[in-house]
């Protein structure tokens, strides 16, 4: 594998949400990737693989095509969210056909098979498991519900948090269970997704952790954002930007200022200048 | 439309039960010990099996052969059940199989018959067709007895009264049951053995017993009933006439085929190896049990389920429960919340498949798409999968013109890169709302914050770099 990484040309799918709202896990996903070598391009041309409208029943066949265009060329798709990256598995391909359209089907099957969600991507096709982080904090790991029931990433994720220097990794009790945050199922059912919402806050305040992390970014935003309402003083991070961090860069005051939305730049001021294949919009 | 009570109302309101429900403390710790502990025992017990995920395939397999032969296997069970002596009824809808229950009691000359627990009769409402013709059903599954007597309806596919603890089912057993005893106490063996007694009497005089099946052998014309208490099995030997309704998905190519189903069963729906009661009967036997035996084959809006290339894996279903068990919004509504006769995870794709999506338009939307229910399904329904398609189908009758054009408008702007970066720039505009905001956003934030937005989007960011990286190059290639 060691020589075709070298030579594999690799794509980041930040997807809307962290584009839009969570900027610091694309920036985390960018500096993690070159880190372990990696040249990461970011095609200006993506924009949303179209899960949560296929979600809420409206199949939007036009960004399963825009998808398929934009990442064809590129030998690996790396995606920070395993819910998109279940969505572009599974979902783009029956899009596709409900549209009548074998052919984009077919090639969103091939687009589809090398598309990655960051753990899988960091474990399979880069073969590691110990990315050489480093964060000193108790922390617990939330496993999505797309990330294991659909996307099978099973014990990944936590293969390379238990690598991490200096974290105290807390197991979340009763963590097969779903947050409740559902897409819009938050919305259409708010009664029973509060109800849900409750109970893995919960669990994850009963497990003293400071830090709560998961790979999509769209669960912690629900469960975040009860958390910070009623001022559990348990932060969210995307899992990458826990693995981004390392013993070199890491000041202890940083990471609050991390979770601290707004304040965040500090951070991906760092690191070397992505590299430099993509025009910029003129 | 003839659904009989799949559905209790016309589009039942999700949304609004579920909200009722989850305010309710009792119905939510009920629901949550039972649950829980049903999930433990399935899990221990499939935890067991090495080839649990084979057998989960042959499950699908079998069921997808027999759902892709209907035709074949519904007459070849036909031709086997009327040559071992039974009588073999079609019936399209509700009314039709309720008629003919009906004249087969009325031709008997009885005016009270037992009922074995059966999904199918709730489907189609028999009881209340049958008081309405002057015939009293009465339920003899325990749980389907305290629903009866509560004057309720069944909130869970195995376990109906799953929304009542014990203390509850002592006042309904006080209150309804006239031959309870005075000092009934809430202890679960006196519980039942006051049902037994209460009971007893109807199992010895009854001369017409109705029953559904869990299974129809095509090969045999054989019908199977699967239960824990065997007041199953007093029904189906007991009286002289026996009429069974069946739907028509209920059917396996052969015997043998029981060997993946007994297993599948037994350890999904009640935690047990196996259970405890499995009777089958082919035809009659004379000089012995039911002498006069009936099978009404139900459509029921089966048909139309098949038609549906997605959709049509939901007829696999062998009614276990195991995705109620596990299912996260189930675990918080209860049954009830889904106003329909199948409840949960796969009353939620099969309501809507059986009555119109337009008459059951909340239902598709009545989950997180969690997957759980998928993972324990033991005949493999890919339920997420078909409740995407199914809000597919619901958003097409045009019902959300507001939530549509929210939709449409963020899908526009998704279809472009100029549009989407302008766009994201307005990011910031949520720091006004993060703790209010008018509807549908007030859905949100009544409960949770909005993120603070960030003072760039990841592009803008990205392309900020390329520029100063870009800068870097020329400024050198100056020097
Ligand atoms: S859908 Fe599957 S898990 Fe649910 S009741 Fe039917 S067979 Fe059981």
């Amino acid at each position: 594998m060691s020589n075709d990484r070298e030579t594999l040309r690799v794509a980041l799918f930040a997807t809307c949400l962290i584009d839009a709202l969570f900027p610091d896990a694309g920036r985390a996903t960018v500096q993690l990737l070159e880190r372990l070598g990696q040249r990461v391009e970011f095609p200006l041309e993506q924009t949303c693989c179209g899960q949560m409208h296929a979600n809420s029943g409206y199949f939007e066949v036009e960004l399963v095509g825009r998808y398929v265009d934009v990442f064809s060329r590129y030998d690996a798709v790396v995606v920070p969210s395993a819910s998109c990256a279940a969505s572009i598995h599974h979902q783009h391909p029956m899009i596709a056909r409900a549209a009548g359209d074998e052919a984009l089907a077919v090639r969103a099957e091939s687009v589809g098979s090398k598309t990655y969600e960051l753990s899988q991507f960091l474990i399979d096709v880069l073969g590691t498991d110990d990315v050489g982080a480093y964060f000193p904090h108790r922390v617990t790991y939330h496993p999505t519900c797309h990330s294991v029931r659909l996307l099978g990433v099973g014990d990944r994720p936590l293969r390379l948090l238990r690598n991490v220097r200096g974290i105290d990794l807390v197991e979340l009790p009763r963590w097969d269970e779903c947050c409740g945050f559902g897409g819009t199922f938050a919305i259409k059912n708010p009664d029973t997704s509060a109800a849900m919402l409750a109970d893995k806050m919960d669990a994850v305040i009963d497990t003293g952790a400071e830090v709560l992390c998961a790979g999509d970014r769209s669960c912690l935003m629900h469960i975040g954002g009860g958390l910070e309402r009623i001022r559990a003083g348990v932060r969210t991070l995307h899992l990458v930007e826990i693995l981004a961090s390392t013993e070199d860069e890491y000041r202890p005051d940083r990471a609050p200022a991390r979770s601290q939305p707004g304040a965040a730049p500090a951070r991906s001021q760092r690191g070397a200048a992505p590299a430099a294949t993509e025009e910029p919009p003129g | 439309m003839s659904s009989g009570e799949t559905i209790w109302t016309d589009d039942p309101p999700f949304p609004a039960n579920a909200k009722r429900a989850v305010n309710n403390a009792q119905l939510r710790r009920n629901i949550r010990k039972a649950t829980t502990t049903i999930r433990e025992r399935r899990a221990n017990l499939v935890g067991e099996m090495p080839d649990w995920q084979e057998l989960r395939t042959s499950g699908a397999a079998i069921k997808d052969e027999v759902l892709r032969n209907l035709d074949r296997y519904l007459e070849q069970f036909e031709a086997a059940a009327t040559g071992r002596g039974a009588q073999v009824h079609w019936a399209r809808d509700a009314d039709e199989a309720n008629s003919i229950v009906a004249s087969l009691v009325a031709a008997t000359g009885e005016t009270e018959v037992i009922k074995v627990k059966s999904m199918a009769t709730q489907e189609i409402g028999l009881v209340r067709a049958l008081a309405e013709r002057g015939i009293a059903a009465y339920e003899t599954d325990l749980a389907e007895l305290i629903i009866q007597l509560g004057h309720d309806r069944p909130s869970h596919i195995v376990v109906p009264a799953i929304h009542k603890n014990r203390a509850e089912i002592r006042e309904i057993f006080l209150k309804e049951m006239n031959d309870a005893p005075a000092d009934l106490s809430d202890d679960p063996q006196a519980l039942a053995e006051a049902a037994r007694q209460h009971l007893r009497r109807k199992f010895f005089e009854a001369k017409v017993a109705i029953s559904g099946a869990n299974f129809a052998i095509a090969e045999t014309g054989s019908l199977l009933v699967a239960e824990s208490e065997g007041n199953g099995r007093m029904c189906l030997t007991l009286p002289d006439t026996l009429i069974s309704v069946v739907g028509i998905e209920k059917l396996l190519p052969t015997f043998r085929d029981l060997e993946v189903f007994l297993q599948l069963l037994p350890r999904s729906s009640t935690g047990e190896r196996m259970n405890p009661y499995n009777s089958v009967w082919t035809g009659v036997t004379p000089g012995d049990g039911p002498q006069n035996v009936h099978v009404i084959l139900l459509d029921n809006g089966r048909t139309n389920v098949l038609r549906d290339e997605v959709g049509r894996q939901a007829l696999r279903c062998i009614r276990c429960a195991a995705c109620l068990n596990v299912c996260p919004v189930y675990e918080r509504t209860g049954g009830h919340a889904y106003g329909a006769t199948y409840p949960g995870p796969i009353g939620a794709v099969l309501t809507p498949q059986l009555v119109g999506v337009e008459h059951a338009s909340e239902l598709p939307f009545a989950s997180s798409l969690c997957g759980y229910c998928y993972e324990v399904c033991p005949v493999k329904i890919d339920i997420p999968t078909v409740l995407v398609k199914l809000r597919h189908d619901a958003v097409r009758t045009g019902r959300h013109p507001v939530e549509g054009a929210l939709f449409g408008a963020a899908g526009a702007a998704m279809k472009g890169r100029r549009r989407w970066t302008r766009a994201l720039r307005l990011a910031p505009l949520m720091r006004f709302a993060r703790r209010g905001g008018p509807p549908p956003l007030s859905r949100w934030t009544s409960v949770r914050n909005l993120p603070e937005p960030p003072d760039q989007s990841f592009r803008d960011w990205w392309v900020r770099q390329h520029e100063s990286a870009r800068e870097v190059i020329r400024e050198r290639k100056r020097q």
